[in-house]
């Protein structure tokens, strides 16, 4: 494993991504990335969800060209196959054809190309399944299948989409070992292993190096090597430390200077704020507030505990911050006083404290609620505020960050909303 | 016919179609005047070609009851020709939409609008035109006939394989695109299979609206000279003439006996074996089911005489085209943008033509008191229709909730519902002109349930399927607080069915607009009984020859089906999935 080549099989330079038509609008999703994947190693490619990584892999199996930079094979005959989050199987196929769509495309012989998926499915596991189709089988089957296509060609490299996070906990793990175990030994004809990932112990536990994006736009802040010798051990104090380490790195401020705006994309009222339920936000304050933690929690513990990902902890965790009930800092989510009057308060006192807090530091709901006020109807159109921000976010944001601000204005009563004729207003059912 | 689950919104793509924006666009305009000019060259060609209908020699229609299997047969052959021919138009017209967004920038509108065309009102038209092609043949008739079908089936398979090829998942693209399929490679094994279960409950609706017109077009008569092609449809055209109801009674039988028929061995079979194509990865919780599938899948001999019967379909499914892929043209915004003007700019001229075409066309022979006189009986048959909608609705709806309830009831009379959807009313209509002349009742009132009389099935069926969609949950709960009468109604029944009935009464809508132009004017021998409306308007210049006027009176009625469709339908469809659904 330690073997590294000089010759990389991949060389990604100054790649920038832009999603929709033109530059000025559009969100930068990769900004300035550079990537090179040797031979015989397990890469990780680790951050957030809108951090451009998936993109990134989309660019090196060629399914999308970058706005900017280049992807490079610099050794001959290098070829790429993908392992997909979804499977993404032919659902009209059975197994094994599904296991030989890749050679079919390539005009295998019809005979070579029954042998080479009957021995890429012994290798997988699945033998006996090859009459099944993708509906008969669990999900972790299903997964195996999808390995089992991508292996089937020879290729280079294997690219791999987050291929355990729609897999249950005990699945997801079989699977991770059984791939890792035919990497040791050998059995696999690939030469490396690019992988995506948002699960921090996973890439701790597989990769043997791990490129850590920051989200909006993505850029690469960290490369950790793994040393630890696999097979590793979750509980192991290095294991433990490194991936504290990451959650610090991951949670570390983009820049000193934008001390909250640079929480979420945008500034202003223009902000894209993340769907996070007003319940899940009370729930965490709660937990924090309470044993063993008393205000202040470690995330990597916090995540296990409540057995969130950790891609799922961080908008929750930052909305907190936004919303000056906590601070985070250096992997710790740390409980500020408003939070702690919020856990003590009857219903009623809450809604108020969560409106004052709304009210002072989410500039979107404040200007909602101050076109309110201004109008002698006391009503606005959902429509005006979702184009204001869409000059400056993408349609899905908009209306995602409406959303949030319509859930929990409403809850804090800020303003009331309706959804048939999409309009906020200032009166209240009562 | 349709199982349950056809009116799940998976397997029903008017769902999709009528989620679709309901304001109307300049697309609508330009598509109209296209097709309105395309259709006018038709009827001017078709004028121009009417002098061998004389010469036809066809073989004269007897009520001979020994002759009546191959009558059923030849009228059957004509709807699986028709489908042929929608089927190669659907897969062309489709993909070209789906592939590029200049032709669908064309091809979507005109579907829309032309699914609201009643065909039957072109049906002389036709006729004439294809008789025009092969002078003093049968060939010719038959085509008209095939035509006439193939416009009521085409459009709505189409529409549903543009929808499918555009929702292929994102992941299996890539999957196709990451090991480089071919184009062809692609369609039959990505777009092919995904869009098949959709396209299948597509082909069931239209193989269903499709009897309708077979029936209609194979006694056909212009002027006086009456064209028939052997088939059930001259059969009873012919009984009807002879005033003989014996005839018409046993007409009616065969009918039955051939949707049966079709439904059992050819129907459901594709449906069953269809199922696999579904794209949920689970199980589905009920397969549809059906016997004749079961026993192919069972029985050797059979399955050897079937996978016979697939092998050139797998052979054609194994070449591979290797039709080099052009390389992906990267064009600049600036040259694609050019392309569009040019685009927009070669459309516009052909809608300028259309107008130039249509405007010759209507100052030679209409003035605008035609207009005005057309309007007004076109809202005679809206009346006509809307009330009737009303009130097969407050006719069906308890019926089919109280069916929908009860799982065992739902089980056995859901096909029913489905097959009287199927069955051509317009062969019961002579039983009901008897009536009215027995009784000397105003044909007014008492033609009007004609119009429904066929169309009144698809609102029982769709709300049988919503009321056993209703979650034994909300059920429940009704119990528990003992939410009874009224408000179970209002708060239960109503909003669980809603979509559903929604979806049910377009298609009578639109089924009864359509039916109004055989059912507003009926012929009993030599009693001729009429309705004011749209429809009689539509028959009675047909019946005269009056190009012209059979025209305007189409391009009217499709006005008012396309403005209530997204006038009524289409809202209150959107309001139903927004209000109504819970996920």
């Amino acid at each position: 494993m330690t073997a590294i080549l000089d010759r990389p099989l991949v060389e990604v330079r100054n790649v920038r991504h832009f999603y929709g038509k033109s530059a000025e609008s559009n969100l930068l999703v990769l900004d300035d990335v550079d990537l090179t994947l040797f031979d015989n190693e397990i890469v990780g490619l680790l951050g957030r969800s809108g951090s451009g990584k998936s993109t990134l892999l989309r660019s090196i199996a060629g399914l999308l060209t970058p706005t900017g930079g280049s992807v490079a094979f610099p050794a001959p005959a290098t070829t790429v196959s993908m392992v997909f989050q979804s499977f993404a199987l032919f659902p009209w196929l059975t197994v094994q054809q599904n296991v030989e769509v890749g050679l079919e495309a390539k005009r295998v012989p019809a005979a070579e190309r029954r042998k080479r998926a009957l021995a890429a499915i012994d290798l997988i596991g699945l033998d006996g399944f090859e009459n099944a189709y993708p509906k008969e089988l669990s999900g972790g089957m299903r997964q195996r299948v999808g390995l089992a296509r991508a292996l089937v060609v020879d290729p280079s490299i294997l690219l791999m989409d987050e291929p355990f996070s729609a897999l249950d906990v005990l699945t997801a793990e079989t699977l991770r070992t059984d791939l890792l175990d035919l990497w040791s030994e050998g059995r696999m004809p690939i030469k490396s292993i690019l992988m995506v990932t948002h699960n921090i112990e996973e890439a701790v536990l597989m990769c043997d190096r791990i490129l850590v994006f920051s989200s909006n736009p993505g850029r690469v802040v960290a490369e950790i090597k793994v040393d630890l010798p696999q097979p590793r051990n979750r509980q192991e104090p290095a294991f433990r430390a490194l991936v504290e380490d990451i959650y610090v790195r991951m949670t570390k401020k983009a820049a000193p200077g934008e001390v909250r705006d640079g929480l979420f994309p945008g500034t202003g009222i223009s902000m894209v704020l993340p769907r996070v339920s007003t319940n899940t936000l009370a729930g965490l304050m709660e937990a924090i507030a309470g044993s063993p933690y008393s205000g202040k929690a470690d995330l990597p513990q916090l995540a296990r505990e409540l057995q969130y990902e950790a891609d799922e902890l961080f908008p929750i965790a930052e909305v907190l911050q936004l919303l000056r009930f906590a601070e985070l800092e250096g992997g710790d989510l740390r409980l500020l006083p408003p939070a702690f009057r919020y856990v003590e308060a009857e219903v009623d006192q809450r809604k108020q404290l969560f409106a004052q807090q709304l009210l002072n530091y989410v500039p979107l709901v404040a200007h909602v609620r101050r076109v309110l006020d201004d109008r002698a109807s006391h009503q606005a159109p959902a429509r005006r505020f979702r184009d204001e921000l869409e000059d400056n976010m993408s349609e899905e944001y908009a209306d995602q960050t409406i959303r949030s601000v319509v859930q929990w204005g409403r809850y804090a009563e800020v303003y009331a909303f309706d959804e048939t004729a999409d309009l906020f207003t200032l009166d209240n059912p009562s | 016919m349709a199982q349950r689950d056809a009116t799940t919104e998976r397997g029903w793509p008017i769902a999709r179609f009528l989620r679709m924006r309901s304001a109307p666009s300049w697309a609508d305009l330009i598509s109209f005047l296209l097709l309105a000019a395309a259709a006018v060259l038709i009827v001017r060609g078709a004028g121009e070609a009417s002098q061998p209908l004389a010469a036809l020699r066809a073989t004269p229609v007897t009520l001979d009851v020994a002759r009546l299997p191959e009558y059923a047969l030849r009228t059957t052959l004509r709807m699986f020709a028709a489908l042929g021919a929608s089927l190669v138009f659907t897969f062309v017209f489709a993909t070209l939409a789906a592939k590029s967004r200049k032709a669908e920038m064309i091809i979507v509108p005109a579907l829309d609008i032309l699914q609201s065309v009643p065909v039957l009102g072109f049906l002389t038209f036709t006729v004439t035109f294809f008789m025009g092609l092969f002078p003093g043949r049968q060939l010719g008739v038959e085509l008209a006939a095939i035509f006439a079908i193939f416009t009521s089936q085409a459009w709505n398979m189409t529409f549903s394989f543009y929808q499918s090829l555009r929702t292929v998942p994102n992941d299996l693209d890539e999957v196709s695109r990451q090991f480089g399929f071919s184009a062809w490679r692609r369609f039959i094994r990505l777009d092919l299979p995904f869009a098949t279960p959709g396209l299948v409950w597509n082909i069931m609706m239209s193989m269903s609206g499709g009897w309708f017109f077979v029936v209609a077009s194979e006694a056909i008569t212009v002027g006086n000279t009456t064209v028939t092609l052997p088939g059930i449809g001259a059969w009873l055209a012919l009984s009807i003439e002879r005033q003989d109801l014996h005839a018409v009674a046993i007409g009616v039988g065969a009918m039955a006996v051939v949707i049966l028929l079709y439904d059992q061995l050819v129907f459901r079979p594709v449906v069953a074996w269809a199922d696999k194509f579904r794209f949920e990865q689970t199980k589905s919780q009920e397969a549809p089911r059906s016997w004749v599938y079961a026993m192919v899948r069972q029985t050797r001999w059979l399955r050897v005489g079937f996978a016979a019967l697939a092998w050139p379909m797998r052979q054609i499914g194994r070449i591979d085209w290797s039709v080099p892929r052009p390389p992906a043209l990267r064009l600049g915004g600036e040259t694609s943008r050019i392309l569009d003007i040019v685009w927009l700019v070669i459309i516009g001229g052909f809608a300028v033509w259309a107008v130039a075409v249509l405007a010759g066309f209507v100052s030679h022979t209409l003035n605008w008191s035609d207009v005005w006189t057309v309007t007004g009986l076109a809202f005679a048959t809206l009346v006509r229709v809307l009330v009737l909608i009303v009130v097969a609705s407050l006719i069906w709806v308890p019926i089919g909730v109280w069916i929908g309830l009860r799982p065992v009831w739902a089980e056995r009379l859901q096909p029913i519902a489905q097959f009287l959807a199927a069955f051509p009313a317009n062969v019961l209509f002579p039983f009901a002109v008897v009536l009215i002349l027995r009784f000397k009742l105003d044909p007014n009132i008492w033609l009007s349930p004609l119009i429904i009389l066929g169309t009144q099935w698809y609102i029982l069926f769709n709300v049988i399927a919503g009321a056993s969609a209703i979650s034994t949950d909300i059920k429940e709960a009704a119990r528990i607080f003992d939410i009874r009468g009224w408000q179970w109604w209002r708060q239960v029944a109503l909003p669980g069915i809603f979509p559903y009935y929604v979806t049910g009464a377009l298609t009578a809508s639109g089924g009864s607009w359509n039916a109004s132009i055989v059912a507003e004017a009926v012929s009993w021998g030599h009693e001729h009984i009429e309705a004011v409306g749209l429809g009689s308007y539509i028959a009675s210049a047909t019946a005269a020859g009056r190009s012209a006027q059979v025209a305007l009176g189409v391009a009217v009625m499709s006005v008012f089906v396309t403005a209530l469709n997204r006038a009524v339908w289409r809202p209150l469809y959107r309001y139903s999935e927004r209000r109504l659904r819970l996920d």
